[in-house]
């Protein structure tokens, strides 16, 4: 996927602002960022859920930067939200169906259906395939959010904030998951507080702050980033911790 | 078990203008109509969620559609089918432009497309007969006859329309109504076109409709816009899907019968407050069976209350 010179503005606000990116297919990418520094924007602006001010987008070559949600969806780019979105009046099954189906070109619901059942062993909630959707605890809503994008058979799969809200344990169980979908050659963006995530995860991070890209590199180059600290911590901060680390150094 | 049921109903409803007398006739032909309209409202309002107010308006403009192309010589049952034709295509343009909006803007922007067109059909009398109504052609056979033929066309189109809404509900159509139903955003990341599946469903819900009004037009055989534009045909619908299950495929039909039922045997005897009761019907609805007749616990109230 690459993004030229991509610009999303709310009135005065530039949320999203000349962001160049390119990632390879396979790869998983860290998206971080301070609140507020436009990441979900940024996913928003990539689904079609909000349209880009100016620049552009391309998946493998073909432009995506005007199309609808539905569109982006049929062409193999899927996301999980950060804030999950079951149907409730459906059951667990059934909202992982309907990805296969709309999406992924299942030729019909029982069709759909039994590919939905793959997902739901594959991230674990094969037993709770008849249950509504309400009825899950989060962790268990998380995990039938990536099955609903898994079902849709994405080439390039974005995770915005998967493991927000989940205790320890859940979390080693979700990072299993995640690289278990990189394993089956599936690009990700992972968007990310949690720093032992990105960190562990990514082969590269990219990072955000008031809609800028300011840095992007493996993560060990992220974190020594003077810019990184700068947008985290603030400037005098960062200063004070460059000046102790030369200290040391001399 | 299901399927005796509706085969033993078809045949029963088949055999009824031989048993029946003219009233009950009459009786049954309006409770084919209201099972048409309930069935109708059930794709874009049960199915897809979307409060639409427009009933009225696609009935009128079938009603109207088949008394101007019956005044003009035009056989009856072909004018039956422009109308509904006719109703399809303006649904599909007027949702096309309406249907971006949601929840209470969607329902008054359908509303307003009553208001709209019962003007229309006043000022254009040279076509319409303004408020002056219509006359349509009265067929040359007996009543009892023709109290038959109106009938078994209303029998017709109720059963087409059910028929329809067995299938939408089966099919990947429904599936995507009931996505967009229960969370629009959600649907398109899924790769729902919800554009597409809301203007089929605000379609589908006009062109049954549509021939249910070009019918009537044909049966009473005077029009005149404030009879077919009529607000009621726009409500009633609602609280019959509410009385019976939203969403559902014989939901529908339940709640036009039991309407048709309430509004036959209590609102006779209460006829200067029947408007007042149509208001209270609607709080009870709400309040006791917000998901209608068919989702009604029977075991659990005749138990009494757990707890």
């Amino acid at each position: 996927m690459k993004l030229s010179r991509v610009s999303r503005q709310f009135g005065g606000l530039r949320a999203v602002d000349d962001v160049n990116l390119e990632i390879e297919p396979g790869e998983i990418v860290g998206l971080i960022g301070p609140n507020g520094a436009g990441k979900t924007t940024l996913i928003n602006v990539i689904t079609g859920v909000h349209t880009a001010n100016s620049g552009e987008i391309e998946l493998d070559g073909q432009r995506i930067t005007k199309m609808k949600p539905h569109e982006v969806a049929n062409i193999g780019c899927s996301r999980t939200f950060q804030i999950v979105q079951p149907f409730p009046n459906m059951t667990v099954l059934e909202n992982v169906s309907a990805g296969a189906l709309f999406a992924a070109g299942a030729k019909n619901i029982r069709e759909s259906r039994e590919q939905a059942m793959e997902y739901l062993e594959f991230v674990g909630l094969a037993d709770e395939a008849e249950k509504s959707a309400t009825a899950l605890p989060l962790a268990g809503r998380k995990r039938l959010e990536l099955a609903k994008s898994l079902a849709m058979k994405p080439r390039l799969l974005m995770l915005d904030e998967v493991n927000a809200g989940l205790n320890s344990t859940e979390i080693d169980g979700a990072l299993k998951l995640i690289q278990a979908i990189s394993d089956r050659g599936i690009t990700l963006i992972l968007i990310e507080h949690l720093m032992k995530v990105v960190m562990s995860m990514s082969s590269r991070i990219v990072v955000l702050h008031h809609g800028k890209l300011i840095a992007n590199g493996t993560p060990a180059e992220v974190i020594e980033d003077q810019s990184v600290i700068e947008a985290y911590l603030g400037r005098r901060f960062a200063e004070k911790i460059a000046k102790e680390k030369n200290g040391q150094m001399t | 078990m299901k399927k005796i049921a509706i085969f033993v109903a078809i045949v029963a409803l088949l055999a009824l203008p031989y048993f029946g007398n003219n009233y009950i006739v009459r009786l049954a032909t309006v409770m084919m109509m209201y099972s048409v309209l309930a069935l109708s409202w059930n794709f874009i309002g049960g199915m897809a969620g979307y409060p639409s107010f427009a009933t009225a308006a696609f009935f009128g403009i079938g009603a109207y559609v088949g008394a101007i192309l019956q005044a003009n010589g035009i056989f009856f049952g072909a004018a039956w089918f422009a109308a509904g034709l006719i109703a399809l295509i303006f649904a599909a343009i007027m949702g096309r432009a309406i249907l971006h909006l949601r929840g209470h803007y969607f329902a008054i922007a359908s509303l307003v497309m009553v208001e709209v067109l019962r003007e229309v059909v006043n000022t254009n009398d040279q076509i319409t007969g303004g408020g002056m109504g219509m006359n349509i052609p009265i067929l040359k056979i007996s009543v009892e006859a023709s109290g038959m033929l109106f009938y078994y066309s209303m029998f017709v189109v109720a059963l087409l329309t059910l028929a329809t809404t067995s299938w939408v509900y089966h099919s990947k159509l429904g599936f995507g109504f009931r996505c967009i139903q229960q969370n629009e955003a959600a649907a398109n990341m899924l790769g729902v076109d919800s554009t597409k599946y809301k203007t089929i469903a605000f379609s589908l819900s006009a062109v049954f409709v549509g021939m249910a009004g070009a019918i009537y037009a044909s049966w009473v055989n005077y029009i005149e816009p404030p009879d077919v534009f009529d607000i009621f045909l726009t409500i009633k619908p609602v609280v019959m899907v509410l009385l019976g299950g939203m969403g559902t495929v014989f939901g529908p039909i339940i709640g036009a019968v039991a309407f048709l039922a309430l509004e036959e045997i209590v609102w006779r005897n209460f006829l200067t407050i029947h408007s007042a009761l149509l208001g209270l019907l609607i709080v009870l609805l709400v309040l006791f069976l917000p998901k209608g007749a068919l989702f009604f616990d029977y075991r659990q109230f005749f138990r009494g209350r757990k707890k």
